[in-house]
């Protein structure tokens, strides 16, 4: 028997499914089981999910889950919610609403609108990989402009899906969601954040999260997590978040990359490197130029100028920083001895060192009680441990370095 | 036990109310929606509490009472005509996942052209999905038939979902006496639903699944299978409500004169109730006939149906309902109980009164006359000389055979 303070929840989501070779959708289940934790029900579209984790009689899935339909996902998890309300257990069991990006944004939508609009205590996920993946790479609603599927084959007189791709994020703001989100699994702890976040909070919420399809968007399938930050260093795909209505926070782009360098590791873009195809890129790098103007998603140390929209990154520091949290200190120098007692254990604030700086985690959402994907503890030198670790160091760009450490 | 005047969409939400039902989902369609109305009321003034979801549409209205029934609640939901239609996918979804949903049909015809009036050709459509489909002749057979319904699908041996049938307008906007039990007459013969299964986070299910051919072809056997089972268990759930409400219940079939009747009519719902009245006339002139109520369409109750037919010479279906380039299901149906078998009544089948098109006694009588000349394979009654139909030049002088 696991306790509960050691249990690994990785594998609420457990191997042994069948999902292609690199697959984001997959990835990103299990990054969603884990930040949810086992005290959820949760219901699925049909779709490649269903298909690959629920094999009779082998379920991926240690948590309960329920498949019916490829457009009632939500409409079943709305009844899960109003069943858990009528039996007075609705604070005791959040439920978790899944589908891919036909399920939720097409074929679905109606009864995710509906759900939404009825205000059910529900988040529901999009795991988006831009096309009908499951019946074989057909075309879908929020397959983004230029991509070459089964139903919108690039050809001598097509440049393949030839509209841009839905914005479900902002149709959800229309039906006044407390709280709206889009990831990448590129990006797993930004992920993980958005998960507890949204199911911190009552009511309907959406995440959305790009999820790739190596065997759709024909990448070898070891690039999944590479383009997966790509589409954000991009500007494609930004990572957003809203609260009430209001932008809380855009991941800022350290170094902005071209659209190029995303489109050409992957083959449903491969015919717009041909003769003509450099208008089409033009254009797909003005929504990508579009995206970052509209979202301010280009940091001061990039662009060497303010981000455009400063109410974001004001309204992203009282969300990092909340009012009770103690002000800046002084940077100060600490010693490994001295660093040990900041181990974010009662009530002290956590802080970690990392290539002789020491930086204070304590309002970090990803710190918990001092640790850090029950891994990695507050009060010590982390510079070994950020070899490992799957971001990069620019996570710390987020925090306040209050001191240095001492040789 | 209490008399009330109610309208039929009144006495069937009193009766739903008394099962109580903790989530309810409709979406509003003619002439259904009386039903869900009346229990909106009743959850709006706190005389039932339940959860009451107003869903998007009648897909979505389904698949919340799937989701709802799956967490272990007992649900309700009511539609009519292209509701039952866009139902159709999910129906079959409760049926495979083998949840014990009640729903109510108020027989509307289907589209195009539009019409809002009765026949039966909306449940009949649902005749394939797993769903148990029962009958009812008048109001109080409607209500009583819903406190079955729970008893049946929650049944662990069954556990399918339940639809019982009212014809629209006929019964459901018709007022008539009914007898309402009280709470605890319900409560003895309805116990609090006990899932069989059911999401919970202390023991994580998954429902739905994914499944290959060397499985699949089981699943439909099991519900084939349970559909045979439940006649049995429908008719102890009818001696069970006898014995606590008091009064008889009809749930497979009723016979109606049927002892020594040479020529039996056959039909579901509220036509039944004009056969009976026509077969007194015609006792009173002397005529062998009888009614054979049918209750129960799905499971189609073959034993019950040869055992009482068995003896007669001619058995007329009249029904509200046709396989559109075949013919009337009910009749069609009832000569394959016959195949093969020692008996062989004459069996006419005739459609009639489609889109609201009154039966009268006048078309019962005219089906008799033609079953008694000679065995109709399928007939329309009441057509119209007076409509110029294109490509068609002479529709009263259709092909028999």
């Amino acid at each position: 028997m696991v306790s509960k303070t050691t249990e690994d929840l990785s594998h609420l989501f457990a191997s042994g499914h069948s999902a292609c070779a690199g697959c984001g959708q997959s990835l990103s289940v299990r990054l969603v089981l884990r930040a949810a934790g086992r005290n959820i029900i949760t219901t699925n579209s049909t779709g490649c999910l269903e298909v690959f984790s629920s094999n009779y009689p082998r379920s991926a899935w240690q948590v309960p889950w329920i498949h019916s339909l490829f457009e009632n996902a939500a409409s079943v998890a709305a009844g899960v919610e109003a069943a858990l309300r009528a039996t007075g257990r609705i604070d005791q069991i959040r439920v978790i609403g899944q589908g891919g990006d036909g399920g939720t944004g097409d074929i679905g939508f109606g009864a995710l609108s509906g759900m939404w609009e009825r205000g059910h205590d529900i988040l529901f996920i999009c795991y988006d990989n831009e096309n009908y993946a499951n019946t074989g790479v057909q075309r879908s609603g929020l397959t983004p402009y230029g991509s070459s599927t089964t139903t919108s084959p690039a050809g001598k007189v097509s440049w393949g899906n030839p509209r841009p791709k839905k914005n479900l994020p902002e149709i959800a703001l229309a039906h006044g969601l407390p709280y709206v989100a889009t990831t990448s699994v590129g990006y797993p702890f930004d992920l993980d954040k958005k998960v507890k976040k949204a199911l911190s909070i009552r009511g309907p919420k959406y995440l959305q999260i790009f999820a790739n399809c190596p065997l759709g968007w024909r990448h070898d399938t070891a690039f999944t997590i590479s383009i997966s930050k790509l589409v954000v260093e991009t500007g494609l795909y930004p990572l957003l978040e809203w609260e009430n209505g209001q932008l809380i926070s855009a991941r800022k782009i350290g170094k902005k990359k071209s659209v190029d360098e995303y489109l050409r590791l992957q083959g449903r873009f491969s015919h717009l490197f041909g003769p003509g195809g450099d208008k089409e890129i033009a254009k797909i790098q003005a929504i990508a130029d579009a995206n970052i103007a509209k979202y301010g998603l280009m940091s001061k140390s990039a662009t060497g100028v303010e981000p455009p929209d400063e109410t974001v990154e004001a309204a992203r520091a009282s969300v990092t920083a909340p009012p009770s949290s103690p002000t800046k200190p002084a940077v100060r120098t600490f010693t490994l001895g001295e660093l040990a007692a900041y181990n974010g254990r009662n009530g002290q604030p956590a802080y970690v060192a990392y290539k002789g700086k020491v930086y204070d985690v304590t309002s970090s959402s990803l710190w918990e009680d001092g640790e850090h994907q029950l891994e990695h503890k507050a009060g010590r030198d982390l510079t070994e441990d950020m070899n490992n670790a799957p971001h990069s160091d620019d996570t710390l760009d987020r925090v306040a370095m209050v001191g240095v450490l001492k040789n | 036990m209490t008399k009330k005047l109610l309208e039929g969409s009144q006495g069937i939400a009193e009766a739903v109310a008394l099962c109580r039902p903790q989530v309810i989902a409709a979406y509003p369609i003619t002439p259904q929606t009386h039903i869900p109305q009346e229990l909106a009321d009743m959850v709006a003034n706190g005389k039932l509490k339940a959860e009451w979801v107003n869903v998007e549409s009648e897909h979505s209205a389904a698949s919340v009472v799937l989701g709802a029934s799956a967490t272990g609640v007992r649900v309700f939901t009511a539609s009519s005509s292209q509701g039952i239609l866009l139902m159709n996918e999910v129906l079959f979804n409760i049926a495979g996942m083998r949840l014990p949903v009640v729903l109510v049909c108020v027989n509307r015809a289907i589209s195009a052209p539009l019409n809002i009036w009765n026949d039966q050709q909306d449940s009949i459509s649902q005749r394939d999905t797993g769903v148990i489909q029962l009958y009812a002749e008048d109001n109080q057979e409607a209500a009583d038939l819903v406190y079955q319904a729970y008893r049946i699908a929650e049944d662990h041996r069954v556990q399918l979902p339940v639809m019982v049938c009212l014809d629209g307008y006929v019964l459901s906007h018709a007022w008539e006496t009914v007898d309402i039990p009280s709470q605890a007459q319900v409560d003895s013969f309805l116990p609090p639903f006990k899932p069989l299964y059911k999401l919970d986070p202390e023991n994580p299910l998954s429902f739905g699944m994914y499944m290959e051919p060397d499985k699949y072809l089981e699943t439909r056997y099991m519900i084939q299978h349970t559909m045979e089972q439940s006649i049995g268990i429908i008719q102890d759930v009818a001696h069970d409500f006898e014995k606590i409400f008091g009064r008889p219940a009809t749930a497979i079939i009723e016979e109606y004169q049927t002892h020594d009747a040479t020529t039996i009519l056959v039909g579901m719902g509220s036509m039944v109730s004009l056969f009976k009245e026509e077969v007194d006339q015609l006792r009173s002139q002397g005529q062998k006939v009888g009614v054979l109520k049918l209750v129960c369409y799905r499971p189609f109750p073959k034993e019950e149906l040869y055992q009482s037919l068995k003896r007669a010479k001619h058995v007329v279906v009249i029904e509200k309902a046709t396989s559109l380039g075949f013919g009337g299901p009910v009749a069609s149906e009832l000569r394959s109980v016959f195949y093969g078998c020692p008996h062989q009544p004459a069996i006419s089948g005739f459609i009639a009164g489609l889109g609201g098109r009154d039966i009268t006694a006048e078309t019962v009588k005219t089906a008799l006359n033609k079953a008694h000349r000679h065995p109709v394979d399928t007939e329309y009654l009441d057509l119209r000389t007076d409509l110029e139909l294109e490509g068609i030049s002479n529709p009263a002088g259709q092909h028999k055979k």
